[in-house]
């Protein structure tokens, strides 16, 4: 089934882009991630340009988080309010992501700043997952029994900020620029490098922010929800790059994935998922290593004057 | 009195003209197989053919000895753009020179009778623009020539790699020593506007005629409406593409959850 995409000027299968958007919506429904680091890439290696490849991207995690975002309200697993705070923050981010991109393209070297990104933030946080996930998984007890749980709900940095609000529902009560400024950084990295941020929230929101687990992944959906949504209008006023249809074609797939996701989740042990996660991230920043590494099969790029 | 001195002068210079461009140059009636090519939902690309027929100047077919060398050309709008090359640096592979050029065709393809090599010399095909290493890309600003050649070399591989650039030299087949036809692929990656066919009738390593036509690469319908609209009025596009993703996933999850 070809079809022929008007803003990035090519034709593609649309069976396999329809496909691709189904695994990124399983994702979503499971990890409560937007799945954009999956997408962003495949598109690139299927031959969509870049920008138009992040800017869709960033489209289609919008669809995979609201029916993924309906379920975790329906089960109240959403904090509004955090949630509205990272939202704020995901805007602001998004107006410096802008920014930034139209610096790197000016200098360059965009393609080179989202690669090192993806090494960089993919290599950190599936390293930090893998950590977590292989004791639980693999020793649940013995991990219990040599490991002392340790005292301190959040990070020293986010006990130290001044202004203290009670969120409710995530069990806190914290300075609202924490997750303000988790916000903003997921913001930015949604418009550099098009995806949702979720597998950087999620840890940052139980590890950073110490918020009870049963609302992480909604809060997380909710957040991915709103700051792609602001993407995408970024995207469509300064790069003209949001290609309608591919965008569609990849939330039918999306769309439909993440309802299966959400129902696999709640059967499946939340240590599996982990570990699945940490690899699936690992996995993805070592390819783009070695792409970084290794002589690329294209030296040259062209970029319209 | 003046007036037809004129005259006399027009009338035998026209003469003179008629008769030696009709003692030199060969017919040549070029034809492309479509005009216009349509981009729509279902573009996977196209196959053009270039065709047409080359006589003797006195209408006759060219013997066996006295062949014409057919090359056809299709070339599609120049652009400006900035080649960027990578080099290692620090173990990365990240972009390090670049270098402009003011008219580097966005689709070039070339086919010809003979290997190029075999038909004229380099000054000619310099001339007419004749394979892909006599493009006349203009470089912006002055650098040197080795990088200079360096730089045009790592545009056409790519675009070749690409389908965008080919040089066919076994390409255009020539039937009875009249008709040609050359068949030429356009990628559906291809960019929308006025496309040039030219066909060059050489002999003997010079070019004896040439005749250009219009190819138009043009979207139409929904394609087109998407293109324009996102340039045009970008807000409610990025509204529309808002509450498309929106949309489809609260539909889903009102599906899923009720059945």
């Amino acid at each position: 089934m070809d079809v022929y995409l008007p803003i990035a000027n090519l034709s593609v299968n649309g069976l396999v882009i329809v496909l691709l958007g189904g695994l990124t919506g399983l994702l979503s429904g499971m990890f409560g991630v937007g799945g954009g680091f999956l997408t962003t890439p495949l598109l690139i290696f299927y031959g969509v340009p870049p920008t138009v490849a992040a800017a869709s991207a960033a489209t289609q995690v919008t669809g995979a988080s609201v029916s993924g975002a309906i379920y975790q309200h329906k089960r109240g697993g959403i904090d509004f309010q955090i949630g509205g705070v990272m939202v704020a923050g995901g805007i602001i981010g998004t107006g410096i992501g802008a920014l930034l991109f139209r610096l790197l393209t000016a200098l360059g070297q965009i393609d080179v700043a989202i690669s090192v990104l993806y090494v960089v933030i993919l290599g950190s946080i599936g390293v930090i997952m893998a950590r977590e996930a292989i004791p639980e998984l693999f020793g649940g007890r013995l991990a219990k029994l040599g490991k002392t749980p340790s005292k301190r709900r959040h990070h020293p940095i986010v006990a130290n900020l001044p202004l203290r609000w009670r969120f409710y529902r995530s069990g806190l009560y914290i300075s609202p620029l924490a997750p303000l400024f988790l916000g903003m950084a997921v913001g930015i990295l949604t418009m550099l490098m098009g995806i949702g941020g979720g597998f950087l929230l999620v840890p940052a929101m139980l590890y950073v922010l110490g918020m009870s687990a049963n609302v992480v992944v909604g809060t997380s959906l909710f957040q991915i929800l709103f700051t792609t949504i602001a993407t995408t209008m970024m995207h469509a006023l300064t790069t003209n790059a949001v290609d309608v249809v591919l965008a569609a074609l990849l939330l039918i797939g999306s769309v439909s994935g993440a309802q299966i996701g959400a129902r696999f989740a709640s059967d499946v042990r939340p240590e599996l998922l982990r570990f699945i996660l940490a690899m699936l991230v690992l996995m993805i920043a070592i390819r783009m290593a070695v792409g970084l590494t290794y002589r690329p099969e294209e030296i040259f790029t062209v970029v319209p004057l | 009195m003046k007036a037809l001195r004129l005259l006399a002068r027009v009338t035998v210079l026209g003469a003179i003209l008629a008769c030696t461009t009709a003692a030199r140059d060969p017919i040549l009636v070029p034809e492309v197989s479509q005009h216009e090519v349509v981009v729509r939902t279902g573009f996977t690309g196209a196959d053009l053919l270039l065709y047409g027929a080359v006589l003797q100047p006195d209408g006759t077919r060219a013997g066996q000895g006295s062949a014409y060398d057919i090359i056809v050309v299709l070339k599609g709008p120049s652009q400006p753009i900035t080649l960027r090359e990578k080099k290692r640096r620090l173990g990365m592979w990240i972009n390090a020179d670049s270098t402009s050029f003011r008219s580097a065709p966005s689709f070039y393809a070339l086919a010809s009778s003979r290997p190029l090599d075999d038909i004229t010399d380099g000054k000619t095909r310099a001339i007419y623009e004749l394979g892909l290493d006599w493009l006349q890309l203009s470089p912006i600003g002055s650098i040197d020539p080795t990088e200079q050649d360096h730089f045009a070399r790592g545009l056409v591989d790519k675009r070749v790699a690409a389908g965008l650039y080919r040089q066919d030299e076994s390409g255009v087949t020539i039937s009875q020593d009249v008709l040609y036809q050359a068949r030429i692929p356009l990628p559906s990656s291809v960019i929308t506007g006025r496309y040039r066919a030219e066909t060059f009738a050489l002999k003997e390593g010079r070019v004896v005629a040439s005749a250009t036509s219009e190819v138009m690469v043009e979207k139409r319908g929904f394609e087109r409406a998407v293109e324009v609209w996102s340039r045009e009025d970008s807000f409610l596009y990025g509204i529309v593409a808002i509450m498309l993703s929106v949309g489809m996933g609260w539909i889903a999850g009102r599906l899923f959850s009720s059945g």
